[in-house]
């Protein structure tokens, strides 16, 4: 009896004396400082936790290097991942005190870029993709299943991509069924070659949500390249159209969650990732418009007809998905110059 | 003008030059310095002084046709707000009188007072596929079918929209102050409207005309956004090559650069134009 109460008394006291308060580093508005998670997280483990935002990646990774502890938890896209490692920044995951790591899916867990020196350094996240979208009033018998329908002459003048050097270019990599991540001298003419042929087919470039709405309402576009978050509040908001993940696969970013090195919370900021990666948390985010989750459970938790498990909640899709490496400036100068000299040519 | 005059002159001129040392002069310095760098001065980034950029600029082919492209481009949006603005200008000034003229002249200046990017929307409305101008089409011709959309026409429609104010407002000053008698003289002595027009009217109203032509040309030069909006695929000009450079890949000095050479450019053209200019005024 005197055992039981005492363990209960523990159980009571424990959460409050290992109370910490952890700091997390994010995009403002991007999940983790949602109000009703934070007061959840707080309920079940004591812990409080405090924001800081950036604006940029670069702005990120300044914050990391300039102060050290001040950071327990932060977001890092996968194509940074590896530099904020190699600078020393990051401390490795520790599995065990992040139980739901068992149901993230195993292509994004075993993803090279957050595995930098063979160790988990960042958790899967979210995730979303560049993909192709298509006018159901154009295609009335279902969507097509291959990107070649943007060079069809049949849709000359009703076709759009994004006026962006890099998105281009790998959009083009990915049409004639390369590696997105590695386009050497001899791939950039062949590419350059399938962009030529594909220029007159344009309307325009779109370059917002909001244009890329206006052009599909208006039937400007038949078919267009999109991403996938976008995708899902135009249909939400009674756009006629499909987002499609073709043979040819789709572009993809992801991004984790890391431990800084120097964090002295890493308890508190393994809860907190646990808790971020949790199907309770993702489906409740879901119905306020989360991008794709890692974890399969939570997208097997949502509801039959959202768009998060319906079109990305295939693992058979993810498997096809190539997702974004980080990219060297002179190799981003390389296709600007190589996007610049298309577009100047029309 | 004496000590006491002079003061008060410079006490006039002050607040504006020093406006225009501060939005002008000093923009303009940092940026001819950006352009003489290897790489952004912030942060840890290394930099030194180099021509670089200059020379990168100058040899790129890219971007040789896309100032052509520009340049064209506003010669032909100039020509053509000239073309629609001095007449316009001549029955506001010489043929209407009173409430009239007030009511065309509020017509006239009614675009300036909406914002840009709404009027280039409502052109987009108006020509694309299945817009406006098409059903209206269609409806008088059925079977005809009218997609200005995405297109270098467009793209003039929307620039000489936005920038005949300015031809129209500098002409009516020209023509508003040529003395009636003139004309009446010259009808007199056998002179038909024609030769009126080519040898009386013209050279008389040539500083409002050129004036209006420089202030069309200048920014029309530059533009980037009316063109992307209304030209599409064919919308890049030379004004997207410096956003880009700002705005996609940071590299601020090439940008700075282009920025500089666009500017010689434009000083070249209106050199070349000041011999008339000098001609009218005088």
């Amino acid at each position: 009896m005197k055992t039981i109460l005492t363990t209960s008394a523990l159980a009571l006291i424990a959460p409050m004396a290992l109370a910490d308060e952890i700091r997390v580093l994010n995009w403002q508005g991007y999940g983790t400082d949602l109000d009703w998670a934070i007061a959840a997280f707080t309920e079940a483990t004591g812990h409080t936790v405090v924001h800081d935002y950036f604006n940029s990646e670069q702005e990120m990774l300044t914050k990391l290097r300039t102060n050290p502890g001040a950071f327990d938890v932060v977001l890092i896209n996968s194509a940074f991942t590896p530099q904020a490692q190699g600078e020393g920044l990051l401390a490795p995951i520790d599995a065990a005190k992040v139980p739901n790591l068992a149901d993230i899916d195993p292509a994004l867990a075993t993803n090279q870029d957050l595995n930098p020196g063979g160790a988990l350094y960042g958790v899967p996240w979210t995730w979303g993709l560049t993909s192709m979208a298509v006018s159901t009033v154009d295609f009335p018998d279902g969507p097509p299943n291959s990107l070649d329908v943007f060079w069809d002459p049949e849709f000359k003048g009703r076709v759009s991509i994004r006026d962006d050097a890099l998105e281009a270019v790998q959009f083009a990599a990915l049409a004639s069924g390369r590696n997105i991540n590695d386009i050497g001298i001899d791939d950039l003419d062949a590419i350059k070659a399938e962009l030529t042929d594909l220029m007159p087919q344009i309307a325009t470039f779109w370059s917002a949500e909001t244009d890329w709405n206006q052009n599909m309402a208006a039937g400007q576009f038949a078919v267009a390249t999109y991403w996938s978050g976008s995708a899902a509040r135009s249909i939400s908001e009674g756009l006629p159209v499909e987002f499609v993940v073709p043979v040819e696969g789709a572009i993809g970013w992801l991004d984790g969650l890391s431990i800084p090195a120097s964090s002295t919370k890493q308890d508190a900021a393994h809860a907190f990732i646990d808790w971020m990666i949790d199907p309770e948390f993702y489906v409740r985010w879901e119905t306020e418009g989360a991008p794709a989750t890692s974890n399969t459970a939570a997208a097997a938790a949502l509801p039959e007809d959202s768009f998060n498990r319906k079109v990305l909640g295939d693992p058979e899709v993810v498997a096809r998905v190539q997702f974004m490496r980080p990219v060297a400036d002179e190799t981003r100068e390389a296709y600007l110059a190589l996007w610049q000299e298309l577009k100047a040519a029309q | 003008m004496t000590g006491a005059e002079r003061l008060r002159a410079l006490g006039h001129l002050a607040p504006a030059y020093l406006w225009l040392t501060l939005a002008v002069f000093l923009p303009l310095s940092a940026m001819a310095f950006f352009s003489l760098l290897t790489d952004v001065p912030f942060g840890t980034r290394e930099w030194s002084f180099t021509f670089r950029n200059y020379a990168d600029a100058l040899t790129n082919p890219t971007y040789a046709t896309l100032l052509w492209k520009s340049v064209r481009l506003a010669f032909w949006v100039t020509l053509w707000c000239l073309i629609l603005g001095f007449p316009c200008a001549w029955v506001l000034a010489r043929m209407l009188q009173g409430r009239t003229r007030e009511a065309l002249f509020l017509l006239v200046i009614l675009p300036f007072w909406s914002n840009s990017l709404v009027r280039i929307f409502s052109w987009a409305i108006v020509l694309r596929g299945n817009g406006v101008l098409d059903q209206a089409a269609g409806s008088i011709l059925p079977g005809v079918r009218l997609n200005l959309m995405f297109s270098e026409s467009a793209i003039i429609i929307g620039l000489v929209h936005s920038y005949l104010p300015y031809v129209i407002l500098t002409c009516y000053l020209s023509l508003q102050a040529i003395d009636e008698t003139l004309i009446e003289a010259a009808r007199s002595l056998g002179a038909r409207w024609p030769r009126i027009l080519w040898r009386l009217v013209l050279p008389l109203a040539l500083p409002g005309l050129i004036a209006g032509a420089v202030l069309v040309f200048v920014p029309v030069v530059g533009s980037f956004m009316e063109p992307r909006l209304l030209g599409g695929r064919v919308g890049t000009t030379y004004g997207t090559l410096i956003e880009d450079q700002f705005i996609a890949v940071f590299n601020w000095p090439l940008g700075a650069a282009l920025s500089f050479i666009l500017l010689a450019v434009v000083l070249v053209i209106l050199a070349a134009a000041s011999p008339a200019l000098r001609k009218a005024a005088a």
